[in-house]
C-alpha cells in the first residue's frame, strides 16, 4: 500500500499542491524499491446512471500519446471542485499520479451528455463512473501487458502510468502500449476496483488545482476568453415580463456611440453588438431611452402574494399516503401550523455571460451553463438549426447555484453570432438584468397537521405544500429560454408541475404511521427555476420548525424527540454527534442554539445542523454566532472539498433565512441590484465548523445542497429559543421577531 | 479617441478610450487581465477591486480620466519578479479559500490594503474591511482564516 507522507495539513497542501513540482511521467524512478499495489475487490453492485448511455471505457478515459490519460466528464465545474474529485478517483484506480490525469468536462460531441450539474449529482455520477471506467481500463491494460510483454499479470506491475515487469526487465506506458488504439470495451461488472484501504487520494483533502490559477488571476472564467476580432455585445430586455416592442428608434446610435457594429432586432428581442465591451454598455442605455414596449400586466400586490398563490393553484394532487390520516386522527391531539417562503435569487456574483460564432457551418458556442447538452437542444429549437450543427463547450463562470444566466446569455450569443458569421461575439448581462430577470427559487407555502398520541408519538402527518415548479431548465423545449419568448415567432412557456421537485422532502423521514402529502402547483407571477436544494429548503424549514413546537408540546427535548421517529442508524447518528459537539456551548441572555436535521431527497446525504444565534429583543436584530453540521455523505471523495461546499451552504442559506425577498411593485422587480436584495456581508458571518461522519463502505453522494435545508430551520428553532418569538414567514426579519 | 497613459503594477500603459470608460473595462477589455471581475458595476460586490495608490477601490464606476497618475495595482501585480505570491495570495491557496472564485480577486486585493495599513488585524477588522466584498458561495469563513493565515506567513512563522 502507498501511503501519503504524514505531514501537518500545512505543509500537506505545500507538497501537494502549487509548490510542488508535477511529476508528469516519472514512472518508478524515484522508488528504490516496487511499490506494493492495492487489493482489488470484485464490485458487483449498480453501476451509474450516467453509464446507461455511455458505457464504453473510452467514453470516460482517453490515454494520451505521452501516455497521461484524460478523463471526460459530462458534468461542469461551478466552484463545487468537481474536477478534483473525479481526477483523484480515476488516478486512484490507475495507481496514478494526480498530475498525470487531465480532466475535460462537458463539451458536446467530446464529453458524455451527464444532463445537467445539478441535484448534487456529480460524485454518485460522473465521479462513480471515472471510477469504474478507470478500473476497468487498469484491468484491460494489464491483460493486454501481459500478452506484449509475455509475462503472466502477477508479474507485472502497473503504477504511475507504466506497466513494468518485476524483474525490471521491461516497461512500457499505457500509450506504447495501446499503439494509438483506445480501449473501446465496455465496462461490465463485476469490475475489479482498489480496495478502500489502499487509497492514496480518495477520502483526503487533496487541494485542487485551480485555485493557485485563480490567485495568479490566469484564463479561467468564460468572462476571461478572448478571441481575435471578438465583439462585445448587450440585449435591451424588455421593459416587463409581457411587454412587446412597440417602437425603437436607433438613429443616431453611430454617432453617440462609438464602435457601434450592428442593431439587431428581432421580434422583441434587441441586441447591440459594439468593437469594444463599454460600448455596448452605453449602447444599450441609449436604446433603452429609445425604445417604447406595451405594459406588462401588474404582479400581485406583495402583501397579499401567499393568499393570491393559494388561489391560482391547480387541485391538490396526493403525492404519498400512508396508513389512514383522517382516521388516526380521531381521538388524539392534533396540531397545525402555517409556514411560507418568499422568491430567492440566486444571486451570482457574475452575471450570466455567452459567447458564440458561427462559421458559416457550425455554431460554437462558449457557456456556463449547467447542462450543455439539454441547452444545445433547446438552442437548436429557437434557432431551428440542426443540434449537429452546434458545438458547445463548457467554460466555468461565477457561482451559479441552480439554473441562472448562463444559458440565456448563450442563447443570446446564438441569436446574435448568427447575424455576423465568423465573429466571436461575446454577450454579457448587466448587474440589473441578472437581479430582474433571472429565474428565482419558487416561493413556497406549507400547512402542516401532525397529530400526537398520549405518549408523545406522532400518528399522523399531513404537509400541504402550495409551489411552483423548481424546474424550468432548458431542455428540447426552446420556450426555456428567455429569448425565445420575446423573438418574432415566440414560444410560450408552460408549467411543470411535479417534474420540479416542487414537494422535495415535503414528507418527513420520520417514522409516522400515517402521512399524506398534498401538492398544490401553481403558475406563479414570477420567472422560476431551479435554485440550490430546490423544495426542500422551504419544506424542511416547515417540518423541522413543526418538530420544535411538536416537542415544546410534549415537553420533550428538541433532539430527544426526533430520535423517538427515527429508525435510521445514519439518521440518529448525525443527529447524536451534534448534540455532543454543541454540549460545550455557553450561552448568555438574549441566545439560543437551535437544531434541525434533513436527509436530502429522503434518499441521499443526511445532515444535522445546530445555530447559536443572539437576538437583541429591543431592535430585533438577529446575529448568527456559529454554526455546526455533523453530515454523512457516505464515501467521502475529497474531504477539504466536502467541507467547503457544506460552510458554504450553511452560510447560503443562514442569508436566505434571515435577509432575502425578491421584491415586486406595479409590473417591476425592485429588488435590482444588492443594495435592493441584500445578502450577507463579512460582519453577519459567524463561525462555521463540520464533523463528517466517513462511511467508505457506502455509496458517494454529493454534498453541494444537504447542509441548506435545515439550516433555516435550525435558525427558526434557535431564535425561538433565544427570544420566545417563532417566526414561520421567511426570511426572519427583526420586524417579524418584534411584532 | 482620446489616449491616457496609466500607471499600472509597476509599468506605463497607454490606451485609447473614451474618456468615460471605466478603468474596470480598459483593464479587462483594453489590457486583457483577467484579474479584476466584472460583477455588478454599481460599486457593491467588490468583484473588480484593484489597489489604486496602495487601498483598495473599485474599478468598475471610475472613469478612466480621472485615474491621472494614480499607481494601479491589480491581482497580476502582486506576486514578485520571479513569481512567488504575496503572501495573501499564498494563504487563499493554503486555505482553499475558494469555491467558484470569481469574488477572490476583490478578496485578496481588499486583505492585501488591509494588512498593509493594519498588519495584525483581528476578526472584526477584518470582517470590516471586506464588508463590501461579496461572495455568494459563501466561503467568507475560509477568508478570515486566510487573512490570518497570511498574517503568520508574512510574519515567518
Amino acid at each position: 500500500m502507498i501511503e501519503l507522507p504524514k505531514t501537518s495539513r500545512r505543509k500537506f497542501l505545500k507538497n501537494l499542491g502549487y509548490i510542488s513540482v508535477g511529476f508528469p511521467m516519472l514512472g518508478f524512478a524515484f522508488l528504490n524499491q516496487d511499490p506494493e499495489m492495492a487489493a482489488r475487490v470484485l464490485y458487483n453492485g449498480n453501476l451509474p446512471g450516467s453509464m446507461r448511455n455511455a458505457n464504453q471505457i473510452n467514453a470516460w478515459l482517453r490515454v494520451m500519446e505521452d501516455g497521461s490519460v484524460k478523463v471526460f466528464s459530462g458534468k461542469v465545474e461551478l466552484g463545487q471542485g468537481i474536477r478534483m474529485a473525479i481526477c483523484q478517483v480515476a488516478a486512484e484506480e490507475l495507481d496514478m499520479e494526480l498530475d498525470q490525469v487531465e480532466v475535460h468536462l462537458a463539451e458536446t460531441g467530446l464529453t458524455p451528455d451527464e444532463g445537467y450539474t445539478a441535484g448534487s449529482g456529480s460524485v454518485p455520477n460522473s465521479a462513480m463512473s471515472a471510477r469504474y471506467a478507470a478500473a476497468m481500463a487498469r484491468k484491460k491494460l494489464l491483460e493486454l501487458a501481459s500478452k506484449k510483454l509475455n509475462t503472466p499479470e502477477s508479474e507485472l506491475i502497473l503504477y504511475n502510468g507504466l506497466v513494468k515487469t518485476k524483474n525490471g526487465s521491461q516497461s512500457m506506458n499505457f500509450a506504447q502500449l495501446l499503439e494509438g488504439a483506445q480501449l473501446e470495451m465496455e465496462v461490465t461488472k463485476p469490475v475489479p476496483v482498489k480496495v478502500k484501504s489502499g487509497y492514496r487520494y480518495v477520502g483526503k483533502a487533496i487541494p485542487r488545482k485551480d485555485i493557485p490559477k485563480m490567485v495568479r488571476a490566469e484564463e479561467i472564467y468564460i468572462q476571461d476568453l478572448r478571441f481575435p476580432g471578438m465583439l462585445h455585445a448587450r440585449v435591451l430586455r424588455p421593459a416587463g415580463y409581457q411587454s412587446k416592442l412597440e417602437k425603437l428608434d436607433d438613429s443616431g446610435l453611430g454617432s453617440a456611440v462609438s464602435g457601434l457594429v450592428k442593431t439587431v432586432v428581432n421580434g422583441s428581442f434587441v441586441g447591440v453588438i459594439t468593437v469594444r465591451e463599454y460600448e455596448a454598455v452605453k449602447a444599450v442605455d441609449f436604446l433603452k431611452k429609445r425604445s417604447q414596449w406595451s405594459e406588462s400586466p401588474d404582479f400581485p400586490r406583495q402583501e397579499n402574494m401567499y393568499s393570491h398563490l393559494k388561489e391560482i393553484a391547480d387541485p391538490p394532487q396526493q403525492i404519498r399516503n400512508d396508513g389512514n390520516v383522517n382516521e388516526a386522527n380521531n381521538g388524539i391531539s392534533t396540531y397545525q401550523a402555517s409556514y411560507t417562503k418568499p422568491y430567492l435569487q440566486h444571486g451570482s456574483i457574475g452575471p450570466g455571460c455567452g459567447i458564440a460564432m458561427f462559421d458559416g457551418d457550425i455554431l460554437h458556442i462558449w457557456s456556463h451553463s449547467q447542462g450543455i447538452y439539454p441547452m444545445r437542444r433547446a438552442i437548436s429549437g429557437m434557432l431551428k438549426m440542426d443540434q449537429e450543427k452546434i458545438h458547445v463547450i463548457s467554460v466555468p463562470g461565477a457561482g451559479c447555484f441552480g439554473h441562472s444566466t448562463a444559458d440565456d446569455a448563450a442563447a443570446d450569443a446564438a441569436i446574435l453570432a448568427m447575424t455576423l458569421p465568423g465573429k466571436h461575439i461575446r454577450v454579457q448581462w448587466s448587474r440589473e438584468d441578472e437581479h430582474t430577470w433571472e429565474p428565482y427559487g419558487s416561493s413556497m407555502i406549507l400547512d402542516l397537521k401532525a397529530g400526537l398520541d398520549s405518549q408523545g408519538k406522532i400518528q399522523t402527518w399531513t404537509t400541504d405544500v402550495w409551489t411552483d415548479t423548481h424546474s424550468m431548465r432548458p431542455d428540447s423545449d426552446p420556450a426555456t429560454l428567455l429569448d425565445t419568448r420575446y423573438l418574432e415567432s415566440p414560444a410560450q412557456l408552460k408549467g411543470r408541475g411535479y417534474l420540479g421537485g416542487g414537494h422535495r422532502n415535503a414528507d418527513p423521514y420520520y417514522s409516522i404511521p400515517n402521512m399524506q402529502v398534498n401538492a398544490h402547483f401553481f403558475n406563479g407571477p414570477l420567472r422560476v427555476s431551479s435554485l440550490r436544494s430546490l423544495g426542500s429548503y422551504g419544506t424542511i424549514f416547515s417540518i423541522e420548525s413543526f418538530m420544535d413546537e411538536l416537542a415544546e408540546k410534549e415537553g420533550k427535548d428538541p433532539i430527544e424527540f426526533r430520535l423517538t421517529h427515527l429508525e435510521d442508524p445514519r439518521a440518529i447518528e448525525v443527529l447524536k454527534k451534534i448534540k455532543e459537539t454543541t454540549n460545550s456551548a455557553k450561552l448568555n441572555d438574549g441566545e439560543g442554539i437551535g437544531f434541525a436535521f434533513s436527509r436530502y431527497k429522503n434518499t441521499t446525504a443526511y445532515a444535522a445542523v445546530a445555530v447559536h444565534v443572539a437576538v437583541d429583543t429591543k431592535s430585533g436584530a438577529v446575529k448568527v454566532l456559529k454554526m455546526w453540521a455533523a453530515v454523512d455523505v457516505g464515501e467521502i471523495i475529497n474531504m477539504d472539498g466536502i467541507i467547503n461546499q457544506l460552510e458554504g451552504g450553511m452560510i447560503q442559506a443562514a442569508s436566505w433565512t434571515l435577509k432575502e425577498e425578491v421584491t415586486f411593485e406595479g409590473n417591476k422587480i425592485t429588488s435590482e441590484d444588492w443594495d435592493s436584495y441584500p445578502i450577507f456581508r463579512f460582519p453577519e458571518i459567524p463561525e462555521v465548523e463540520v464533523h463528517m461522519i466517513n462511511r467508505p463502505e457506502e455509496a458517494a453522494e454529493g454534498g453541494g445542497e444537504v447542509s441548506m435545508p435545515p439550516t433555516g430551520a435550525a435558525i427558526a428553532n434557535a431564535v425561538y429559543k433565544a427570544s420566545g418569538k417563532r417566526v414561520y414567514d421567511l426570511p426572519i426579519t427583526p420586524e417579524k421577531i418584534l411584532s | 479617441m482620446p489616449k491616457f497613459t496609466i500607471k499600472l503594477n509597476g509599468s506605463k500603459k497607454t490606451i485609447e478610450a473614451d474618456s468615460d470608460t471605466p478603468l474596470l473595462y480598459v483593464l479587462r477589455d483594453h489590457l486583457e487581465l483577467n484579474g479584476p471581475k466584472f460583477g455588478c458595476g454599481l460599486s457593491q460586490c467588490g468583484a473588480c477591486m484593484v489597489l489604486i495608490n496602495g487601498k483598495a477601490a473599485t474599478s468598475c464606476i471610475r472613469p478612466i480620466s480621472s485615474v491621472g497618475d494614480a499607481e494601479i495595482i491589480t491581482l497580476e501585480g502582486l506576486a514578485d519578479k520571479n513569481g512567488k505570491l504575496h503572501p495573501v495570495q499564498e494563504a487563499f491557496v493554503e486555505e482553499q479559500a475558494a469555491q467558484c472564485g470569481y469574488c477572490l480577486n476583490g478578496m485578496v486585493m481588499a486583505s492585501v490594503a488591509l494588512l498593509d495599513s493594519k498588519p495584525n488585524p483581528n476578526d472584526e477588522e477584518i470582517k470590516e474591511a471586506l464588508e463590501l466584498n461579496l461572495c455568494r458561495c459563501s466561503t467568507q469563513a475560509r477568508i478570515i482564516k486566510a487573512v490570518k493565515k497570511a498574517v503568520k506567513n508574512s510574519a515567518g512563522l
